[in-house]
């Protein structure tokens, strides 16, 4: 990164539902610390000006057309370090969910016979996050992030560390609140395989774990083994039988 | 009169989502006069479809991050309808709560950060923030208090957890309850001075008239937010059930955008069409703000949409408060953690309707014997009021094109923005080309 006093900081936003960058609204008083630490010279969501003369790009949404890959080699070009913000960016998120569907279908089922009534539709056959299509060199997690992690990785990429993002899975914070385990409950959960950093907010609300954040990066061999044991299950059982946000990780291990 | 005019707006700033505003004129004649949408598609409508009755509501809460209450909601009253299930009327006060709370937050996010800008001649919030401080901070302190008011109900105050079918996973306590009412008590100070800020600021607010239909919920008991059936100020009152012999969706040729028509050839959904036909039930301090601005059914300025919603900010901030009191009056009916209700899997298609910021919004399913969707349509806010921005736009660039190009181009952002338009969730099926 350029050695500036303050490095200059970009938004810019695809196929998503913007609540990742609504976050950084929902930093309220916080707001103010982060306006000391950056320069915000692009955020379409809230101003009107726009520079193309950033250091450090945050990108939230999906990947779905050519359009977006043209800008996206822009902002590439443009930016020292991308980072890719929430689920859509990162792992494909729920526009993945579609992935799996047939393309047609999809069409049909919401433009019904008007699918193909002009190119203007085209969309790609898969949705993809940002790394599907240019290098990313951070990812903060999530749907919607964290807005504690979020400032976290801001203040350790102006220092010039590297962000702490943890490796291990939901499980693991999920004890340590003292949950009723979702599997206890009758319920499915993919808290075992899926990268922990949420403190189990979901299941401290009451629910399971959703995945959101994305597979760890080694499922078979750094699962929570102790609750899939007690439930006599396999990494590759949850991942079967659960994928709500793992469509695009779970081809790419397929292919590998 | 000016000379030829050629304004391009691509990617229009402070609004949620991406559209264009295109106008051309030649020797004074509108050559293209155009609001353009330019989100990528979603496909939520096929996304739902072979998923589990459990997820559709966490699956759809994503088509908008700032509405994301209001989807949530819609979502399960549709499920909820599909499968004949009914909530309790503490848990119908407690889903209020929430909807007041992301409707504060979504209001005051929209006025305060991205419409008093232009009030001010500024392109953002940032410079306000060294500028006008003491006038900043009381806007972050009222969307924090927002904020924390859907945190307590649903979980967390975007994609909410506690929100389940047949009701909710966890509920808040006593205590929170009645520290919440007195938060709440205490704010009435920072809105007054919001309010009263943007009186002074309020000629800077065009004036514009087009008469409009107005759409929303209405109900007899209440200022509709949850429940009621839908009403057209133009034909009246019909059962949610048949929502789509209101809204009608259609395409047009020059957008991809798919439009909504009633009884004229568009409408109006959100604030000021709530405001419009339900004024006499908002509450008395709402009442009062409004008239602070002259603000009075049938207003037809749709700038004044964003002064509705200060309006309903005070009426949610009111109406909250009493249903607080109703809650520990009865005393509240005490729930496990980790709740779950027992539900009867049924096939057959349900309907849920809600107002959320933007305005109306509908859910509808279907649902086979196992619980798996096999159907779904959603009809968002600012979809339904894409036709309205278009009819206003060619109404009111022929009354300011004697002003400057950029004068112009001002305006018409500040119509498009006063819309407070979520053009993500209005069109998770629209692309359009860009017009260069």
């Amino acid at each position: 990164m350029k050695q500036k006093i303050k490095p200059k900081v970009a938004f810019f936003d695809f196929a998503g539902c913007e609540g990742d960058q609504l976050q950084i609204a929902n930093l309220e008083e916080k707001i103010l610390d982060l306006l000391n630490l950056v320069e915000v010279v692009s955020f379409r969501e809230i101003m009107k000006e726009h520079s193309d003369d950033y250091d450090i790009a945050f990108i939230e949404g999906s990947a779905t057309n050519a359009h977006a890959e043209e800008r996206l080699k822009e902002i590439r070009k443009n930016a020292d370090l991308v980072v890719a913000i929430g689920a859509c960016a990162t792992i494909g998120g729920i526009n993945s969910i579609r992935n799996k569907q047939n393309h047609d279908e999809v069409g049909k089922r919401v433009y019904g016979d008007n699918a193909e009534l002009s190119e203007l539709y085209i969309s790609w056959e898969k949705a993809k996050p940002i790394d599907a299509v240019i290098k990313v060199d951070y990812k903060i997690h999530g749907c919607p992030i964290d807005r504690d992690e979020f400032l976290h990785v801001v203040e350790s990429l102006v220092v010039g560390r590297v962000p702490n993002i943890p490796g291990y899975p939901v499980c693991v914070e999920c004890k340590l609140n003292e949950n009723v385990c979702a599997f206890e409950r009758d319920e499915f959960c993919v808290g075992p395989v899926t990268r922990a950093g949420c403190d189990s907010c979901c299941v401290n609300e009451g629910t399971r774990c959703w995945g959101c954040r994305g597979l760890i990066d080694k499922p078979n061999e750094e699962a929570h083994m102790e609750v899939l044991e007690e439930y006599g299950l396999t990494p590759e059982d949850v991942m079967k039988e659960f994928d709500l946000y793992f469509t695009w990780q779970k081809e790419a291990r397929e292919n590998e | 009169m000016n000379e030829d005019i050629d304004i391009n707006v691509e990617y229009l700033t402070r609004v949620e989502g991406h559209g264009n505003i295109v106008v051309n004129t030649s020797s004074g004649n509108i050559e293209t006069c155009q609001w353009q949408v330019v989100e990528a598609p979603r496909y939520f409508e096929s996304l739902v479809v072979g998923r589990n009755w459990k997820e559709l509501h966490h699956i759809t809460s994503r088509i908008c991050g700032i509405c994301s209450i209001g989807h949530t909601l819609a979502s399960l009253k549709a499920t909820e309808d599909a499968m004949g299930i009914k909530i309790s009327r503490q848990d119908e006060l407690l889903r209020k709560l929430a909807l007041h709370g992301e409707n504060m937050q979504s209001h005051v996010l929209h006025v305060g950060y991205l419409v008093l800008p232009d009030l001010m001649n500024v392109g953002s919030v940032i410079p306000l923030a060294s500028s006008h401080p003491e006038e900043v901070n009381t806007v972050i302190r009222l969307h924090r208090l927002a904020n924390d008011m859907s945190k307590m109900m649903a979980g967390r105050t975007t994609h909410p957890q506690r929100l389940i079918p047949g009701g909710f996973s966890k509920i808040p306590t006593v205590e929170e309850l009645k520290d919440l009412k007195k938060k709440l008590a205490a704010s009435v100070e920072d809105l007054t001075t919001v309010a009263e800020l943007l009186v002074q600021l309020s000629p800077g607010i065009p004036d514009f008239t087009r008469e409009t239909e107005f759409i929303s919920l209405k109900s007899d008991g209440e200022y509709a937010i949850y429940d009621g059936y839908n009403f057209s100020s133009d034909t009246g009152k019909s059962d949610v059930h048949d929502y789509l012999n209101i809204t009608n969706e259609y395409e047009v040729p020059q957008s991809t955008a798919k439009y909504t028509k009633n009884n004229r050839e568009s409408y109006m959904v959100g604030a000021l069409a709530r405001l419009n036909n339900n004024y006499d039930q908002l509450t008395p301090l709402a009442k009062k703000v409004s008239e602070m601005f002259g603000l009075k059914p049938m207003n037809f300025n749709p700038y004044m949409n964003s002064v509705a919603q200060v309006v309903e900010i005070v009426h949610s901030v009111e109406d909250s408060m009493a249903i607080i009191d109703e809650l520990l009056e009865k005393g509240l009916e005490p729930q496990k953690d980790f709740h779950r209700r027992d539900i009867t899997v049924k096939a057959g298609t349900g309907i849920g309707a809600v107002e959320v910021p933007r305005g109306i919004l509908f859910h509808e399913y279907t649902y086979d014997e196992n619980g798996v969707c096999t159907k779904a349509n959603c009809i968002i806010p600012t979809n339904q009021n894409h036709a309205n921005i278009q009819l206003d736009m060619e109404k009111l660039v022929p009354e300011i094109l004697h002003k400057t190009e950029k004068e112009i181009e001002l305006t018409l952002e500040m119509l498009v923005r006063a819309y407070d338009p979520c053009i993500s969730c209005s069109t998770h099926y629209v692309d359009v080309k860009f017009v260069k």
